[in-house]
């Protein structure tokens, strides 16, 4: 079951390269708007970003269609935990969301899926889970509005917000 | 308040059945059939007594144009021009004479008479054959006066029924989520109103996110998604009484809920640990049965007419797509194999269909296909459209289209729109705030 994941998501990343690909020969002007903001088609940017704490921002974002945490998305949840392991009073939301261009039902299962991605490995460093909530927005509470790939790539996201 | 009973009279059979005006509804229909319905004749007295409990001035006129409007939305029927009639709509009642009808070549005639008897809404009408000079039909009903819209609604299911020999759909309601504000803080309530866009009520403040709201196929009763107290659950809703109760206790969130054909069961999604899985409650005993077990989303499903199986969509090939099971979770089959995702799986209440959302190359199609995955049919291709919901009889969609309201893709709105099983006669449903999720009531009446 395991390699059959590896495998299924090795087919994902590439079936997104292509696709971003056959955007880029398409609109040349959109993909230069999105240059340096975007690694593949996950968000790299911090225009949305809020931070919990000096140096721990709330957020981390997602490829399309994708739950799997990025290099980039695993050192922002591990800030979270070293930050929620020195304050163990507070307890945290994670908020999942996906973009517009899916159909609402599987979307709400796609935030879950997502924020628990993030709860998965906020516990692996050490947070309890009883502190931690899921609440998944599906695709009810984009962060921007527009639509076009860089508005999308902030939209998948789990957010993690303070509960008390 | 909306089950305010209408009585019916049935003051004439036909006595004899020569169905010689038939109408095909299984191919596109490029010629509609042109007919004429005469404004239904009152009397003075009774005018008057209508004017002043409803404010309209002539409820004959009123009644017989929302037959009229019914009937050329349907795509069949070409309702033609009033000011061609020759005929009184009181002497037409009475014996039309069928040689002036065949002059602006009307092949139906539907005529009628209303009146005002004891504090009742009396309304009869009459289908005509205009070619075989012959009454089709004769039928009366009565009832409160501020039903009068459903009299008009019945009226063109009856006359649907007879010349197309199918049920009509023209008597329902249209339950749907009414949107208002910036997309990042989009306010949602529940709305219902009837299947024309007309007597909108909305059914929730708007205080709490609300989405999904299915009918009951067999009573008043809704289920939905409601996010009351930041918890996403799902929620049953008595239209009449206004009670509403959280359907099982889950430890999470429960979404994409339906009622099974007897209206006795809840199917519903439960989403726990990354993964959602499918869902059953009987609404009589409240026993939870687990009917999907995999790693995947499993989510959308639907019952087919005959509540022996489930439709519903997965991710579990790595990609959402559409699959058929036993209603027990048993021998599922994945059915959707063109490209692209499919999502949204409606089994039609005729049986025979699958309606479905289809996402291919950044467009969004709506379609259907047979139970076994055959005949792909794509009906209308956009670039944002989701959730059909069948008219009770089978013939048409419902569904949600989002637009850009400038050419530089900016701005947004969401309505409801309605297309042919055939793929024809798209069209609007006005809704006077922008709109989504729509469901489609069964008839009201019989």
């Amino acid at each position: 079951m395991r390699l059959s994941k590896i495998l299924k998501n090795t087919l994902l990343v590439l079936t997104a390269c292509l696709v971003l690909s056959a955007c880029a020969t398409k609109k040349e002007i959109e993909t230069t708007d999105i240059k340096g903001q975007m690694q593949g088609d996950v968000y790299t940017g911090t225009d949305t970003v809020e931070y919990l704490a000096d140096g721990v921002p709330d957020r981390v974002f997602f490829a399309t269609n994708e739950s799997i945490l990025t290099t980039a998305s695993r050192e922002t949840l591990r800030a979270q935990a070293a930050w929620l392991r020195k304050n163990p009073s507070i307890n945290v939301v994670l908020e999942g969301h996906a973009d517009e261009r899916g159909t609402r039902e599987y979307n709400l299962a796609l935030g879950e899926r997502r924020a628990n991605a993030a709860k998965d490995y906020l516990m692996t460093y050490g947070v309890s889970s009883d502190r931690i909530t899921v609440l998944s927005y599906g695709k009810e509470r984009p962060v921007d509005s527009g639509s076009n790939p860089l508005a999308w790539s902030k939209n998948r996201r789990s957010v993690t917000v303070k509960a008390n | 308040m909306f089950k305010k009973i209408l009585s019916l009279l049935l003051i004439l059979f036909p006595i004899n059945a020569f169905a010689l005006i038939e109408v095909d509804i299984t191919r596109g229909n490029l010629n509609p059939l042109p007919l004429a319905v005469s404004p239904l004749s009152i009397d003075e007295n009774s005018r008057k007594d209508f004017e002043k409990i409803l404010e309209k001035e002539n409820i004959g006129s009123e009644i017989s144009n929302i037959v009229e409007i019914n009937l050329r939305t349907s795509g069949l029927f070409n309702p033609l021009d009033k000011k061609a009639f020759l005929q009184a709509p009181d002497i037409a009642n009475l014996k039309p004479r069928f040689e002036d009808w065949n002059l602006i070549k009307a092949q139906a005639l539907i005529t009628g008479k209303v009146n005002y008897i004891d504090g009742k809404l009396r309304v009869e009408f009459r289908l005509w054959d205009v070619l075989a000079a012959k009454e089709m039909m004769a039928l009366a009903f009565t009832t409160v006066p501020t039903n009068w819209r459903r009299v008009g609604h019945i009226i063109s299911d009856k006359v649907y029924e007879r010349l197309t020999g199918e049920k009509g759909y023209f008597d329902t309601r249209i339950i749907y989520v009414s949107e208002e504000g910036p997309k990042t803080q989009r306010i949602k309530k529940l709305a219902i109103m009837d299947q024309d866009g007309e007597n909108n009520t909305f059914l929730t403040l708007g205080n709490e996110l609300v989405l999904t709201p299915r009918f009951n196929p067999t009573s008043q009763m809704v289920t939905y998604l409601s996010y009351f107290k930041n918890m996403p659950r799902v929620y049953l809703l008595d239209i009449e009484t206004g009670t509403q109760e959280v359907v099982g206790d889950f430890p999470g969130m429960t979404f994409a809920p339906r009622f099974s054909p007897d209206g006795k069961k809840i199917i519903m999604s439960f989403a726990k640990d990354g993964k959602s899985d499918i869902y059953t409650m009987n609404l009589e005993n409240r026993i939870v049965e687990k009917i999907t077990n995999h790693p995947s989303i499993d989510t959308s499903p639907s019952y087919s007419p005959d509540g022996k199986y489930i439709t519903f969509n997965s991710d579990r090939s790595g990609y959402q797509q559409i699959y058929v099971m036993k209603n027990d979770g048993s021998d599922v089959k994945r059915i959707s194999f063109g490209n692209g995702l499919y999502g949204t799986p409606v089994w039609s209440p005729r049986g025979d269909l699958i309606a479905f959302t289809k996402l291919h190359k950044g467009k969004f199609y709506i379609g259907v296909m047979r139970t076994d995955g055959s005949g792909e049919r794509l009906l209308t291709e956009n670039y944002y459209q989701e959730a059909p919901s069948w008219s009770p009889n089978g013939r048409v969609l419902i569904f949600y289209r989002e637009t850009k309201t400038n050419a530089k893709g900016e701005g947004f709105s969401a309505k409801l729109w309605s297309i042919d099983l055939t793929g024809y006669n798209e069209r609007q449903i006005k809704t006077p705030t922008d709109a989504s999720d729509p469901s489609w009531s069964s008839l009201l009446s019989n």
